[in-house]
């Protein structure tokens, strides 16, 4: 799950890191109102989940109130990648002498978490990491451990940090450490971290993504999920314990099992098709679950035929096929379905379905080619 | 032989009184596997399955009464973490965890802890291990799969029996098939498994089934290259997954570029792996 720019820093804040002063608004009226309260120049920045705000023109400075008022106005009206801004926050503008990156994410390959750090922040670390890799600080933590003081010290080193900015710096990493981990973060973000005109470090821009796995013990960090920046269907799903992306071609899939959802995508492209989805079921799922499934793929207008594939292990076929048809019974949709059942029970399922009209396939190929076909009919 | 898991297992399995934790104890049972004990915090000096199964309040307990020497966790996500702790505090060498859902943060700390007590945990989010016609600890349906020469390891549940259930088509069977699991950190990886198979007496040829996130399938091409000298053959899932989105597994997902289909079959068929378009094609390609 991520979170908003605005969200961040205010976690960061609880944490002792500095950010700058400022609110979030939803209308320019407002924007204008905070900008006011601040007084001096401002900066308006879109609250959308994705990157390259600045570049998109999601991000601009105004000198007065008047101006904050017009720049959120036009921001407010703005798309970026495809997302409708809805919010901006507006920020004192600070002077900036330099901007640091500082982010911590897990680190897969080490199974550690790590401690990345740059001098050349502002930019998007992964363009850094492409363009100058040697100018990329990174220290692995023990997660066992947590931080060390010294560490601290090793990246302020790392980036050539003056030494009088070491104990601030130093706390700061203690804090953003304590995000991580308080959090259960997949990756905390400042960038930049700059240090000001005036000496002091400031945390301009903030970003964190959250492990959706940990959110069970965070119920205040899962309500700051904004449900407006996913597909509606994508938020259904979640009700039902279903897993779904939507993709963009018409072949829906509906299948049990992560890597066989994959799969079945796969093989539809494979095959000339272009999948709708990925969908995983589950194991056991009952006739609820599959309608909601079905309503959720047919929200999609560009679905033109369904393919269920599903492999009865533990799930019986025969009880899969029954979920089937009780939802085929509530939701009644009219384009081409295509179903293989496989495994155990699979021949009694198969005789369930016969009598619904849906074309049934035995290999996961002939599925395939069956569904491909059937949308293009 | 086999890898991890033979006859001589002797299995605890932990939340042994919940849906999933009974019934799989009672398929594990009827495959073979010696279940010897189970734990349930509350429930100990109780017997579960017509009086087949001990439980037991604390691993400790368990394994002192019963000699278990591996054990297998159906406990909810929040409670899984300490689970695997506390198999490791009684002594038991290889753990595996079937629950799907434990937060990475956990992982890396249960990993860094079992790792310095050299513990061996297999998954979380898997669906266990299968030696056909010998044991059989976790979920794969015993059904699906018969005996022969054939190690499979897998990131995957359904996809895996996908596979075994081809090869049994054609009349191939598995000396041993492992799930490693679909999440992100997990304790037991391609490398420790194609090690496992290359030294098992019993294993002629491997399947290994990756998908999408992560480098363990560049790492496993770089191991096969320099160190194998049995024939593998992949398949891997996800070739038409969009970047930044977890694809139901937790380990499932394109990040920064990296972690694609595209270059893991790369990488795999550079190293002379054959990689499989689609599932049933995979006993064409070990023949």
């Amino acid at each position: 799950m991520k979170l908003h720019e605005y969200q961040s820093k205010q976690i960061f804040a609880k944490y002792g890191i500095p950010i700058p002063k400022g609110r979030v608004a939803a209308t320019a009226t407002e924007a204008k109102q905070i900008a006011e309260e601040l007084g001096g120049r401002v900066v308006v920045k879109s609250q959308v989940l994705v990157g390259g705000r600045g570049k998109a023109g999601g991000i601009r400075l105004a000198k007065t109130a008047k101006e904050a008022e017009e720049v959120a106005n036009q921001i407010l009206r703005m798309e970026i990648k495809g997302l409708p801004v809805r919010k901006v926050l507006v920020d004192q503008a600070a002077n900036i002498d330099q901007e640091i990156y500082l982010g911590i994410t897990n680190d897969r390959a080490a199974r550690r978490p790590v401690f990345m750090a740059s001098a050349a922040g502002g930019v998007e670390i992964e363009e850094v990491a492409r363009t100058n890799p040697e100018k990329i600080i990174k220290v692995h933590i023990d997660p066992l451990l947590g931080l060390r003081d010294y560490q601290a010290r090793d990246i302020a080193i790392g980036i050539d940090l003056p030494k009088d900015y070491w104990k601030s710096f130093g706390e700061i990493c203690r804090g953003l450490w304590r995000v991580y981990v308080e959090c259960d973060a997949t990756l905390v973000e400042i960038n930049p971290l700059v240090i000001l005109k005036e000496k002091t470090l400031l945390a301009l821009d903030g970003k964190m993504l959250l492990d959706d796995n940990a959110l069970f013990r965070h119920p205040d960090l899962a309500e700051m999920r904004d449900v407006d920046e996913e597909a509606p269907a994508e938020t259904e799903a979640r009700k039902y314990g279903l897993s779904f992306i939507k993709l963009d071609g018409n072949i829906g899939c509906m299948v049990n099992g992560a890597g066989l959802a994959m799969t079945t995508m796969d093989i539809v492209k494979l095959f000339g098709g272009d999948p709708a989805n990925f969908l995983d079921i589950g194991g056991g799922a009952g006739a609820d679950k599959v309608a909601a499934a079905l309503r959720i793929i047919l929200s999609d207008k560009n679905v033109k035929a369904i393919l269920f594939n599903v492999f009865g292990g533990i799930t019986r076929c025969d009880e899969v096929a029954r979920g089937i048809l009780s939802a085929l019974d509530e939701v009644k949709p009219t384009i081409p379905m295509v179903v293989r059942l496989v495994g155990t029970n699979a021949e009694e399922g198969r005789k369930l379905l016969a009598d619904a009209h849906m074309i049934t396939a035995e290999t996961l190929a002939d599925a395939a080619k069956k569904s491909v076909a059937a949308a293009k009919a | 032989m086999s890898i991890l898991v033979d006859k001589n297992t002797r299995l605890l399995v932990q939340g042994i009184t919940g849906n999933e934790g009974l019934f799989h104890t009672q398929q594990m049972l009827a495959y073979g596997t010696k279940v010897v004990s189970g734990t349930r915090p509350g429930k100990g000096g109780e017997w579960v399955l017509d009086g087949k199964v001990p439980v037991f309040d604390s691993c400790k307990a368990a394994v002192d009464a019963t000699g278990a020497n591996a054990s297998i966790i159906f406990v909810a996500a929040a409670f899984a973490p300490d689970a695997i702790f506390e198999a490791a505090d009684a002594g038991i060498p290889f753990i595996v965890c079937i629950t799907e859902g434990v937060a990475v943060q956990d992982m890396m700390r249960v990993r860094e802890y079992l790792d310095q007590k050299q513990v061996r945990l297999l998954g979380p989010n898997c669906p266990g291990l299968l030696t056909p016609g010998e044991a059989k600890v976790g979920i794969i349906p015993g059904n699906i799969a018969i005996p022969g020469d054939v190690g499979v390891v897998s990131r995957s549940g359904t996809l895996t029996y996908e596979v075994l259930y081809a090869l049994k088509l054609v009349g191939m069977g598995a000396s041993t098939c492992v799930g490693i699991g679909g999440d992100p950190i997990n304790g037991t990886n391609f490398i420790d498994c194609l090690t496992m198979f290359e030294d098992d007496p019993r294993t002629e040829k491997i399947v290994m089934i990756g998908e999408i996130g992560g480098t363990d399938e560049e790492k496993a091409a770089q191991f096969i290259a320099s160190k194998m000298t049995k024939p593998v053959v992949s398949f891997i899932a996800g070739q038409t997954a969009p970047p930044g989105k977890r694809m139901g597994h937790a380990g499932a997902i394109i990040e920064g570029g990296a972690g694609t289909a595209a270059d893991k079959v790369k990488a795999l068929e550079s190293v002379g792996v054959k990689v499989a378009k689609h599932p049933e094609e995979i006993p064409s390609l070990l023949k």
